[in-house]
Order: C-alpha cells, then sequence, then structure tokens
C-alpha cells in the first residue's frame, strides 16, 4: 500500500472511532482514549530505535517528561507575561524538538559503543533529568506545577476531546513514520544494524549517523506523545511523569505485539493499553502494573516475536496442514532485507 | 559559599566511607557486567531485596542485619544461579541476549519492586543494631559508625572476591570464561556451570549490600531505582569487572559527591554519577583499571 493511501485508510479509521466516542456521549472514554493513544505513539516511538535497530532505551518516560516540561516551561511564560496563548500543535513540535535533540546528544555520546551503554545512559538520564526539574523552580519544582485547562475549544467542544483528537492524530502519524521508515533505505539500514552492526559498517552502512537518526526520530516522537500531557493531567508532578510505567510500559508493549514491524507495537499499545485502563478501574493500579511486569518476562521468554509472531507462525503453519503429512523440513524462508 | 576546611575534610571523609559502601553495592554488577557481559539492571531490586530480608530477620528476630545478611548468602547464590540458567536458556543459547535480555531484567527489575510494594508498602522501613547512632569524633572530623561499619564489613567483601577471582581454580575460571569460551571449554570446564557460578556470586553480594542500604539509610522499594546509574558509572570508571579499580572509582564517586552535597545540596547529588558516567564513556571507555 502506498503511504498516502496508508495514511488516508488511518484518518479515516481515526474519524471513525472518534465519531464513535462521541456517539458513545461519556466523556470518560476520551480519557481512557487519550492514554491508549499515548502508549501507541510512545511503543511506536521506542520501537523504531528497540526494535527496528536494536537498541533498547529505558528512558521512555525521560524522554515523555521532557516533552511535558517543555510545555510547562511555555505555559508558565505565557501566563506570567501575558502572550498570547499557543495551540496545542506548536507545543508538540516544541516538545518534539527538545526531545529529539536530547536524543540526539544522548546518542552521540553513547552509541559509538556496545548497545548496553546506551541502555544503562538512557536509564540513569531519566534520574538526572527528574533531579534536573526537581531543582528547577520555575517548572514547580519538587511540589510540581499547575496547568489551568481551558474548558472549552471552539468547533469540538470539552477540551477533553480535542486533546484526544491531537494525540490520536499523532499516533496516526507516529504509526504513518514508523511504516514509512521499514518500507524505506533507512529501515533497511536500521535492520542492518539490528542484525550484525559489524558487518553493516564493514558494508559501509553508515551506522552511526543511521543509530543517531533513529534515536532522534523516537525522541522527538516521545517528547510530542509527552507535550499535551500536562493539560491532560492538570497537576504534573516530577515522580510521576518520570515514573517508571512510562518505561515499562513503551518496552513492553513493542515486545508482547512484536518488534518487527510497525503493526507489533499497535497491537501492544493497544491491547496492553486498553487492559490497563479496565484494570485500574476494576482492580488496582499497582496490581496492574505487576500484570504488565510479568507479561513482559513471560512474552519475551516464551514468544520471543511477540503476538503478531504468534500470528504469522499460525499462518504459516496452516497451509502445510492441508498438503498432508509431508515430513520435510523446511525452514521458513527468512525474509532478508 | 563559604568555604570551610572543616566542612571539606568532613565531606571528603564521608565520601570516602560512603564510597566503600557503593564498592559493596557495585561488586556484583562488576562481576555480572563487567566480567560475564550480563547486563544485569536488575541488580539494585535484588540489593533491595537483600535490605527487606535483613529488616525481616532484625524486625522479627532482632538479629544483626549484617550477620542475617551473611546467613541469606546461600539463599541470593541459589536464586542467582536459578536467574542464570533461565537467562541462558531463554537467550544466551538462542544468542538474544542483547535486546530481550535486557528486557528480561527489565521485566525483573519491575516484578521485584511492585511485588515489594504490594507486600510492604511504601513506607520508609529501617533497622535496629548498636553501631547505629553512635559517632566517633577525631577532632573536628565526624565518622558515623552506621557508615563506618558498612565500609570496613565491604572493603572485607571485595577482599574475600577479589582473592576467590585470583586464588582459587573457579576463580581464575571465572576470569576466563570472560576471555575465551572456547579455551575454556578445551580445558574440559562447562562455560556455562562456571558463568552460573559466577553470575550466583555476583547475587550472593547484593544481600549484603542490601544489609548495608538499610543500615545507612531507611529503605522503601523504589530507592534501588537511584542506585541503577550510580552502580554503572562505577563499574564503567573502574574498568569493567576489575575489583580493585572498582574500590577506587567507587570511592572517587562518592567524595565527588559528598563534596556536591556539602557545596550545592544533597538534591545536585544523583547527577554527578551520570556526569562521570557520560565523561568516561566519551573520554576514556577502558575506565581507569581497564583490562
Amino acid at each position: 500500500m502506498r503511504t498516502p493511501l496508508f495514511l488516508f485508510v488511518w484518518l479515516g479509521i481515526a474519524a471513525a472511532i472518534f465519531g464513535a466516542a462521541i456517539a458513545f456521549g461519556n466523556d470518560y472514554i476520551f480519557f481512557a482514549g487519550y492514554v491508549v493513544m499515548q502508549y501507541v505513539v510512545l511503543s511506536t516511538a521506542w520501537n523504531i530505535l528497540g526494535g527496528y535497530c536494536g537498541y533498547v532505551n529505558f528512558g521512555s518516560a525521560a524522554f515523555f517528561a521532557l516533552g511535558a516540561y517543555s510545555t510547562v516551561a511555555i505555559y508558565k511564560l505565557i501566563t506570567e507575561n501575558d502572550f498570547y496563548r499557543m495551540p496545542m500543535p506548536v507545543l508538540m513540535l516544541v516538545g518534539g524538538a527538545v526531545s529529539g535533540l536530547v536524543g540526539f546528544g544522548m546518542g552521540y555520546l553513547t552509541l559509538r559503543l556496545r548497545g548496553a551503554f546506551f541502555a544503562i545512559a538512557t536509564l540513569a538520564l531519566a534520574v538526572v533529568l527528574q533531579t534536573l526539574v526537581v531543582n528547577w523552580d520555575y517548572v514547580g519544582g519538587s511540589r510540581g506545577a499547575y496547568i489551568m485547562r481551558p474548558e472549552e475549544i471552539a468547533p469540538i467542544g470539552n477540551y477533553i476531546r480535542y486533546l484526544f483528537l491531537m494525540m490520536m492524530l499523532l499516533a496516526v502519524g507516529a504509526v504513518t513514520i514508523a511504516r514509512l521508515i521499514e518500507h524505506s533505505r533507512l529501515g533497511y539500514g536500521f535492520a542492518t544494524i539490528r542484525d550484525d552492526e559489524l558487518a553493516a559498517e564493514a558494508c559501509g552502512v553508515p551506522t552511526l549517523k543511521l543509530k543517531l537518526i533513529a534515536t532522534t526520530i523516537s525522541g522527538a516522537l516521545m517528547g510530542m506523545a509527552g507535550a499535551p500531557f500536562p493539560y491532560y493531567i492538570s497537576y504534573l508532578q516530577p515522580s510521576s511523569t518520570f515514573g517508571l510505567d512510562y518505561a515499562v510500559n513503551s518496552i513492553a508493549m513493542p515486545l508482547i505485539g512484536g518488534t518487527t514491524s510497525w503493526i507489533g507495537p499497535l497491537v501492544g499499545a493497544v491491547l496492553l493499553g486498553s487492559l490497563q485502563q479496565i484494570a485500574t478501574v476494576t482492580i488496582s493500579s499497582a496490581v496492574n502494573l505487576l500484570i504488565v511486569g510479568c507479561l513482559l518476562v513471560g512474552f519475551v521468554i516464551v514468544a520471543p516475536n511477540g503476538i503478531v509472531g504468534l500470528v504469522q507462525k499460525y499462518l504459516q503453519r496452516k497451509p502445510e496442514e492441508f498438503v498432508g503429512r509431508r515430513h520435510i523440513e523446511t525452514e521458513s524462508p527468512e525474509t532478508v532485507p | 559559599m563559604i568555604f570551610s576546611f572543616d566542612l571539606l575534610i568532613n565531606a571528603i571523609v564521608s565520601g570516602i566511607l560512603i564510597g566503600g559502601f557503593y564498592a559493596a553495592v557495585t561488586s556484583g554488577v562488576s562481576l555480572s557486567f563487567g566480567i560475564l557481559d550480563i547486563v544485569n539492571i536488575a541488580h539494585p531490586a535484588f540489593i533491595i531485596l537483600g535490605s527487606y530480608v535483613a529488616y525481616i530477620a532484625n524486625a522479627t528476630f532482632g538479629i544483626d542485619p549484617i550477620i542475617a545478611a551473611i546467613i541469606a548468602i546461600p539463599l541470593f547464590y541459589v536464586l542467582g544461579a536459578a536467574i542464570y540458567q533461565i537467562y541462558y536458556v531463554s537467550f544466551e543459547k538462542r544468542g538474544q541476549e542483547s535486546l530481550r535480555g535486557l528486557a528480561f531484567f527489565f521485566g525483573i527489575l519491575f516484578i521485584t519492586e511492585v511485588t515489594l510494594v504490594l507486600y510492604f508498602g511504601v513506607d520508609y522501613r529501617y533497622v535496629d543494631a548498636r553501631y547505629i547512632g553512635p559517632t566517633l569524633h577525631f577532632g573536628f572530623v565526624d565518622v558515623p559508625l552506621r557508615i563506618l561499619v558498612p565500609c570496613l564489613v565491604s572493603l572485607l567483601l571485595i577482599t574475600v572476591l577479589q582473592l576467590i577471582l585470583t586464588r582459587t581454580f573457579i576463580g581464575r575460571a571465572i576470569m576466563a570464561v570472560a576471555q575465551d569460551q572456547l579455551a575454556l571449554r578445551l580445558m574440559a570446564v562447562n562455560p556455562v556451570r562456571i558463568k552460573r557460578i559466577a553470575f550466583g556470586l555476583s547475587i550472593a553480594t547484593a544481600s549484603l549490600a542490601g544489609a548495608f542500604l538499610i543500615i545507612i539509610q531507611p529503605v522503601e522499594p523504589s530507592v534501588g531505582r537511584e542506585y541503577i546509574g550510580r552502580v554503572f558509572a562505577i563499574c564503567v570508571l573502574g574498568g569493567m569487572g576489575s575489583l580493585p579499580g572498582t574500590v577506587i572509582a567507587a570511592m572517587l564517586i562518592g567524595i565527588v559527591e559528598s563534596l556536591t552535597a556539602t557545596f550545592y545540596g544533597p538534591s545536585w547529588a544523583p547527577a554527578v554519577s551520570f556526569g562521570f558516567l557520560l565523561l568516561t564513556l566519551a573520554v576514556r571507555p577502558a575506565g581507569l583499571l581497564g583490562r
């Protein structure tokens, strides 16, 4: 499918979801849906670096929080100086730019070494950025910051509907970008890094450059997902924004869904995100995080290719059963990019 | 900022003492990450587990936390060996350790933390022992016993580990498995068994380190997270798997953190280790005493 058509189809689906949600009538569905869409963006962004390149980022929460706090900083700047209020897409772009820059800097310092160093550095980055935010009184420090959410917005009505719509459009954008990368020269380059970095380098693939592109795109998308968050939550606090749940979810969702294609993170985020929304309401939020952790470990051990891998395996096995008892050991053809 | 000589000396002394404790925390990671190349980011979670074991033993039976930790060492060793076995069968054997192995340990970190939260809540827990409280005074230098005791026992622990690594057959085999598995196999040694022992040892140190942690400060389940960056920074700075290097790096980071906390405020201290980590990676990736 060509990319414009793909985008068009998903925009259609998004419009249908939005229409259905309005028809549902209850605004809670927007609050819950916003979180699910946010996870679609986070897990898709994580997968661009983690799934395509094979570099694990544990600092999703840090990039997410960077986006959120850049919105808070702009909000403070505007309310103190009485500037014109900035529209949400601009805030998203600013948040994305900040996170993308940090992603680039992190990558530049650590990606020249073995992959594990990058993972550890991202883990430490979350702690350090949290330290910086806690010490930065302008954005609220450890006390947190209040953001006044506008009640209504002109054509759509309730502001949460607008936030949901924005996040859903971002999710469509993120999935489209992921798919575009996957089927492009860039994506094949990423796959060579994932499979054998040394061999790729020897063949003339500019690995460092590609990895930097991946960290920047991935970080920027996470920052964009974080930018509307202060308006959603209306009280932003460092310990919850840098919380481990964002980091663990954005890793668990792609790994449970399947990391090799754009559809895996989407499936993982929608399934796991909805499950969590239901579990948070019906059981408790701590238990639902435990479920996510156990699912992550279980899937990583038992089904390394996630739900998508399981489905593919099932589809591939079926024709053989029709053919009959042919005991030929046929390896499934490796899709070498 | 008022510069005071007393304050400076006190900060350096407490940095060295805290550094001794950091060395114990890092020694396990030096074994697993430095020597075996297993990126066990769940190590701080095992340390917190050690803290809670010491807390339970102390609160219910009144046992000294360090003695409780020594009693718990075999349990932690078995736990470590079991985790390595799972890790080996599911990831190393299939050659998937980089991405999925990391996610596996991250999941373990998460499960341990959430389980502790569900069971004990997020209240701070602490232990009782005779050496918690009194402080030795040497002129204007104050040495709190609650930090001195863990520091000394930790140095003892590292000496024992170093002796095991350099003087025993198993220890030499552990050093060898890091260099050349095939050569080790030609010597009729099973590298998987050696790695299992080494990983068991690395988790066993978490038992003691956990006890030290709860002696030094009250513990709640998410405290371990601050140690992730610090522990790996020390491990990298010390030169990946060199125990003497680990001690030097731990004390260096301890001193710099303590100076930062004294002169800029304690809330800035966590940034120190990250700065060191990035600086080391950018300037000298082999660390201080790299192999």
